[in-house]
């Protein structure tokens, strides 16, 4: 056995802080290739088009252009408008799916009624549905009742979300009861023991999923490209992709400028909340 | 980010706490009032279009025009019998045949590693997740750039080693593995973080009895102990990767339109076309139907998965 065996004086190294060293090694040439493409987003949108063109391979660019390029790419398209777009459409639906889903769990975990399994049934069925499935009625009746190209046709097949019911039933399931019976001898009706007492303390399901509908949405393009017509309601990632094609070839140092514009503000969060995010996955994910 | 959802759910339900008894029976009414709000929702933006898609799938439905008549199964019959349907799926698979080993062993091997280190774990879990959160559709511009036929950095870099540049994206036989590749760079982070919870999760004794038997090399740890009991975990990601993969779009729509020549036209692609640029409702009905059942049965498959689980552990 190997332990049995300790290594030779002389080497510089022990094995143990050997094998780190390599962990260490493969752990960063790794971290380099899944991280290559955030460096060369951003290191091209500091480049003037020649040298992007020159068929070189440089690592800095040699002619550093400032803001140039971003410049470029907010006076192209309006990224900012895009911007506000998403983040209005992330704010509208988190609120409705917190306001809807959060009764809607509670009654899930802690009350016993008529249709209970029914309606938990319904919610284990639509996990399953993604949104490509209801989308030609939904488009239907927003095209029928003249609602496409406005805020409420990006938002209105998010405002019901199945897994935040799901989400929040398993974690309200757990919230202890005698708090609940105290509050109730207090004299609180059940809508005030929800809203005061058990929502504040169950702050990191609610922040947990909140990153998760904030992320899926602000990086959706399925649904805004059916409903969006109209560039002033458009989203970033539909500003992105109606301005990426045409003149594809044109200028990368825009495109990469309004890339690195775009997927900023999600990165930025990421990088602060970064527990949470990973923490989410990991505690309501496989245990 | 569906992805997290659904490994979110599916893994909760293994670990449902045990009921308290903390039911109580308040008037129905009460109930239903915190449910309604919900309940309407579904109602209209979930049960109501999948019944009606159904429905659309039997009609020669088309927006804005006056006649609409049921035609039976005859939308299926030409779906089927069409060939363009058959490529479509046969693109898809294949693109999942790539993404799903490519991610789940990609995932396995950065879980490994950064759980093995003490120091910098955080770190690295913290780099290698970020390519999830990134905006696909801004990172495949990127993609198209670093993959780019002539001044991409990935075919400098294979010219400087002799070789002839690759178009990429140009080449049909090339596309699906080019796509294939921005996938599997977005998904390998999110299995980690699946796999660095079932990897927490073996006990240390297991370890150690491993030891007394002889296996304490990493490599013999890993196949002896790991490895079979991060089973059940690998089935898991194994399904969410071909459900995410199954849904490829993004980067289809940015990056090819499903060109060159049609190499790269995904089942998700294809309903968009038929369906919002074609408008040929039916048709598309059709096609999401069948879609939609390839889902719930990658989706059944899962929550198999997860009940074995539960008796597993």
């Amino acid at each position: 056995m190997n332990t049995l065996n300790p290594a030779p004086a002389d080497r510089l190294l022990s094995r143990p802080a050997l094998y780190t060293l390599l962990r260490h090694a493969i752990l960063l040439a790794l971290a380099f290739v899944m991280l290559f493409p955030f460096y060369w987003m951003i290191v091209t949108s500091f480049r003037p088009a020649q040298e992007v063109f020159s068929g070189t391979f440089n690592w800095l660019p040699r002619q550093f252009t400032g803001w140039d390029n971003f410049r470029t790419a907010l006076n192209d398209a309006p990224l900012l408008l895009y911007m506000f777009n998403g983040a209005v459409v992330c704010l509208g639906v988190l609120l409705v799916q917190l306001a809807t889903a959060i009764p809607c769990g509670w009654a899930l975990a802690r009350y016993r009624f008529r249709g209970e399994r029914v309606l938990f049934g319904l919610v284990l069925l639509g996990l399953c549905i993604p949104i490509q499935v209801p989308a030609i009625p939904l488009f239907l009746g927003l095209a029928i009742t003249d609602l496409l190209n406005t805020y409420f046709a990006l938002m209105v097949p998010f405002f019901l979300s199945v897994f935040a019911i799901f989400l929040f039933r398993q974690s309200f399931k757990t919230f202890p009861e005698d708090i609940v019976q105290a509050a109730r001898l207090d004299g609180l009706s059940e809508k005030a023991i929800l809203w005061t007492i058990v929502v504040p303390a169950s702050k990191p399901a609610i922040a947990a999923f909140a990153v998760f509908s904030v992320t899926s949405h602000w990086n959706d393009l399925y649904w805004p490209l059916i409903v969006i017509t109209n560039a002033e309601l458009m989203t970033p990632p539909l500003g992105l992709a109606s301005f990426a094609d045409p003149e594809s070839g044109a200028n990368f140092g825009a495109l990469m400028a309004s890339a690195t514009i775009v997927t900023l503000p999600l990165m930025v969060l990421f990088l602060f909340i970064q527990r949470h995010f990973i923490q989410g996955v990991t505690n309501t994910g496989v245990k | 980010m569906n992805t997290i959802a659904t490994a979110a759910i599916t893994a909760a339900t293994a670990t449902e706490p045990t009921p308290a008894k903390t039911k109580y029976r308040w008037p129905d009414s009460l109930a239903w009032w915190f449910a309604l709000p919900a309940s309407f929702l579904m109602l209209t933006t979930l049960i109501l279009p999948v019944v009606i898609v159904a429905l659309l799938s039997f009609t020669n439905y088309e927006l804005g025009m006056p006649d609409t008549a049921f035609v039976g199964i005859d939308n299926y019959l030409s779906v089927l019998s069409d060939p363009k349907f058959w490529h479509v799926l046969r693109n898809t698979l294949l693109y999942t045949l790539f993404v799903v080993p490519g991610s789940v062993i990609g995932g396995l091997l950065l879980a490994v590693l950064v759980q093995s280190v003490g120091k910098g774990r955080r770190l690295y879990q913290c780099l290698f997740f970020l390519p999830v959160t990134a905006t696909l559709v801004a990172m495949a511009t990127v993609w198209k750039y670093l993959l780019h036929g002539q001044i991409g950095p990935v075919n400098q870099l294979l010219h400087s080693l002799g070789f002839t540049p690759i178009e990429f994206f140009g080449d049909p036989g090339m596309v699906l593995f080019s796509l294939a590749v921005i996938g599997v760079w977005q998904l390998a982070g999110f299995n980690m973080v699946l796999f660095i919870a079932g990897l927490v999760a073996i006990p240390q004794d297991l370890y150690d009895a491993a030891s007394v038997d002889g296996a304490d090399r990493p490599l013999d740890r890993f196949f002896t102990v790991t490895l079979p009991l991060l089973g059940p975990t690998m089935l898991f990601v194994i399904v969410t990767s071909s459900l995410t993969a199954f849904k490829v779009f993004d980067t289809v729509a940015v990056l090819t339109r499903g060109g060159p020549q049609g190499a790269s036209e995904v089942i998700l692609y294809q309903i968009y076309l038929e369906g919002f640029q074609y408008l040929r409702t039916g048709s598309a009905a059709a096609m999401t139907v069948l879609f939609l059942a390839c889902i719930l049965v990658l989706s059944w498959l899962q929550t198999r998965i997860t009940e074995r689980k539960v008796h597993y552990l």
